[in-house]
């Protein structure tokens, strides 16, 4: 196979002792990221990217390190959910349902050993899956011109505003805003500033990471000083016992883990979906097959371990399209495709031709990350429960000096860390009137790409607008595009997590 | 109420947009569809999507009581300050005051948040500049 031989390749460089550390040190604060409530895997990706970039990582090292955060939070997430009742990240909200009831029946060890199996499972399969998708979607991908392109993103916004978004509308205006806060800044193509207003710092664009780190990382400090004093973690509970499962346990559970691997892998594949819903689907599936007695919701095993190995293959899948076509599925994989962008790497198919050094060092280094999640994971468990305890008091604002100085070190300009303020304060309003930010960040990132193929299309044709959907490939994005809009509206009530669980006050909307 | 407000915002915003659009001056290089039609389409879906919450609004949010709505004015006070701060006053001071504003008003009493601060700048001065090598702004102290 191809693919396997790339990837051989690819453990020859993900095995230098730089690049191992990394993924460690990756895997050790992304587990922490998730374990905190409050402080999701978008969140902690976008306050590490200035850094990593600022600290003049190559983008190989740089990718492998940010990943392993991204693994490790999937991978977190589980820990305050089963403990505290309180979801660490989004994803890890279906989780909740009968790990914290199993930690009440005193099996919090039990929880926790077989989710972190059950992590470990779905990440790993979907690695495997990540391996033999891509390069395939990457032929198809090759196939395409600037109009397939055009149809594409499109896509990609509309399926994402219709999983993910409540309201489609609200999810279109999120979208609208990205794309026109891209549009400001000189146009690559005629050279003519637009929406600049004679300021010669807008002449370069809004850098697309000082809007990341400002919706995602300040409008959370901001959330946080809104609701201080509520929910804060408490010592008394969280005593757990030996980290270990029985046997009998894992082996009843193992045909779970493996149905939430598959449909978690395939929600996440599909743009716009993400990880949440991966979780949530893998639940509901289990549920629907496997609860015989009526136990799911009051501790039952598989009610931990279908979610589990749901978002962690979520989490790998999403990396397919963000990969292979250069359209993240997600918001933190957004957020990774930012950083790519910030160190002049396109993904796409010409990434897997030109730079197969980074697409496979990455993969290897997602298998090797892996196992240290699942090491960090059931043996360190506790190490990470401590963690849990430092109250967001002292955690928030060092969390928003950690954003300023990464953004500061990027260009010195208090200019930027203004714009920085502004973005976290229209986070923080949109937030509140539940307007998705994903849409908002893949506005601003695929805003001139979008742009470009759309003007490139138009002058092959003469500017004849049919071109568009000239293609039998063009049409089926367009009819894909539209079915992914439309179709929630109708059936939406089914594959909507948080309308199902009924825990609506969780107020992020945004699949991680 | 807050939705028809939000729809109300993003008609103008889209509005200016598409007029500001109109207003771009073309270059001598020129392709089929210029700088501004993009733009134009990008202010149609957003007037258009604005107007959906206005007909058709979600129920209002929880919006914070008048004093933690003016917390959270603090703190964004704080951080405007501080970024203007940075480059005058240096990394350390500047972080230190930052750090131990928004740590009391999140709830530690003052002596811990002074403490919080100290900690926060200093440690993020030795990872981020002493073991990273991260250039971060230099005051009149040099730190």
């Amino acid at each position: 196979m191809d693919a396997l031989s790339s990837l051989a390749d690819g453990f020859a460089v993900a095995l230098t002792l730089q690049n191992l550390l990394l993924a460690l040190l990756g895997c050790f604060l992304g587990t922490i990221i998730g374990a905190l409530p409050g402080l999701g895997p978008s969140n902690g990706v976008a306050i590490l990217i200035p850094l990593a970039f600022t600290l003049g990582l190559p983008a190989t090292p740089a990718l492998i390190m940010l990943t392993s955060v991204y693994y490790g939070a999937m991978y977190g997430g589980r820990i305050s959910s089963i403990l505290l009742n309180i979801p660490g990240d989004e994803p890890a909200l279906m989780t909740t349902l009968d790990g914290y009831p199993m930690a009440r029946k005193g099996q919090a060890g039990e929880a926790l050993a077989l989710s972190g199996l059950a992590s470990f499972v779905g990440a790993f399969f979907a690695t495997c899956g990540l391996v033999f998708l891509a390069p395939l979607l990457v032929k198809l991908a090759l196939l395409f011109g600037p109009a397939e392109y055009f149809a594409l993103f499109s896509l990609a916004f509309m399926t994402l505003g219709g999983i993910a978004s409540r309201n489609q509308a609200k999810a279109a205006i999120a979208a609208a805003l990205g794309l026109g806060i891209a549009m400001i800044g000189v146009d690559h193509q005629t050279g003519v500033p637009r929406f600049s207003f004679g300021e010669v710092s807008l002449y370069d664009g809004i850098n697309f990471l000082v809007a990341i780190v400002g919706l995602f990382a300040i409008s959370e400090v901001l959330i946080f000083l809104e609701h201080k004093g509520e929910g804060e973690a408490d010592a008394g509970k969280l005593k757990l016992g030996r980290v270990t499962a029985p046997l009998s346990m894992i082996w009843n559970c193992t045909g779970t883990m493996l149905r939430g691997t598959v449909l978690g892998f395939l929600a996440g594949v599909l743009p716009g979906a993400g990880a949440s819903l991966g979780s949530f689907i893998a639940y509901i599936f289990e549920k629907r097959i496997s609860d015989r007695d009526g136990s799911f919701g009051t501790g039952n095993p598989r009610g931990v371990a279908a979610p589990e190995a749901g978002n962690n293959a979520a989490a790998g899948g999403a990396l397919v399209p963000m990969l292979a076509l250069g359209v993240p599925g997600s918001g933190t994989t957004a957020v990774l495709l930012a950083m790519l962008l910030a160190l002049n790497i396109t993904p796409g198919p010409l990434l897997f031709q030109s730079n197969p050094d980074v697409v496979w060092g990455l993969i290897a280094a997602l298998f090797i990350g892996n196992f240290m999640l699942l090491l960090l994971n059931i043996p360190m468990v506790g190490l990470f429960v401590r963690v849990l305890l430092v109250p967001p008091r002292y955690l928030m604002p060092a969390v928003a000096m950690i954003s300023f100085v990464g953004i500061y070190g990027i260009s010195g300009s208090t200019f930027d860390l203004m714009v920085m303020i502004i973005f976290g304060i229209m986070g923080y309003v949109l937030r509140k009137i539940d307007v998705p930010l994903v849409p908002v960040i893949l506005g601003v990132l695929l805003g001139n790409e979008m742009e470009k193929n759309l003007r490139r299309a138009l002058t092959i044709s003469d500017g004849d607008w049919s071109i568009l959907w000239g293609s039998p490939l063009a049409i089926a994005l367009w009819t894909f595009a539209i079915l992914g809009f439309v179709l929630p509206i109708f059936i939406g009530r089914f594959v909507r997590p948080k309308a199902a669980v009924g825990q609506a006050a969780v107020e992020e909307a945004d699949p991680d | 109420m807050t939705d028809r407000v939000f729809g109300l915002i993003c008609v103008a915003l889209a509005g200016f947009f598409i007029w500001q659009a109109t207003q771009i001056e073309t270059g001598f290089i020129v392709d089929p569809l210029g700088p501004s039609a993009f733009p134009i389409i990008i202010g149609g879906i957003l007037g258009l999507a604005g107007l959906y919450p206005i007909v058709k609004p979600d129920a209002p949010p929880a919006w914070p009581h008048l004093r933690r709505l003016l917390e959270i004015a603090f703190a964004i006070a704080v951080m405007v300050a501080y970024a203007m701060a940075l480059p005058e006053a240096g990394f350390i001071a500047a972080t230190c005051v930052a750090a131990a504003l928004l740590s009391w008003r999140l709830g530690a009493s003052p002596l811990k948040a002074l403490a919080a601060g100290i900690g926060i700048s200093v440690g993020i001065y030795a990872i981020f500049h002493l073991a990273l090598g991260l250039s971060l702004a230099k005051g009149p102290w040099g730190f």
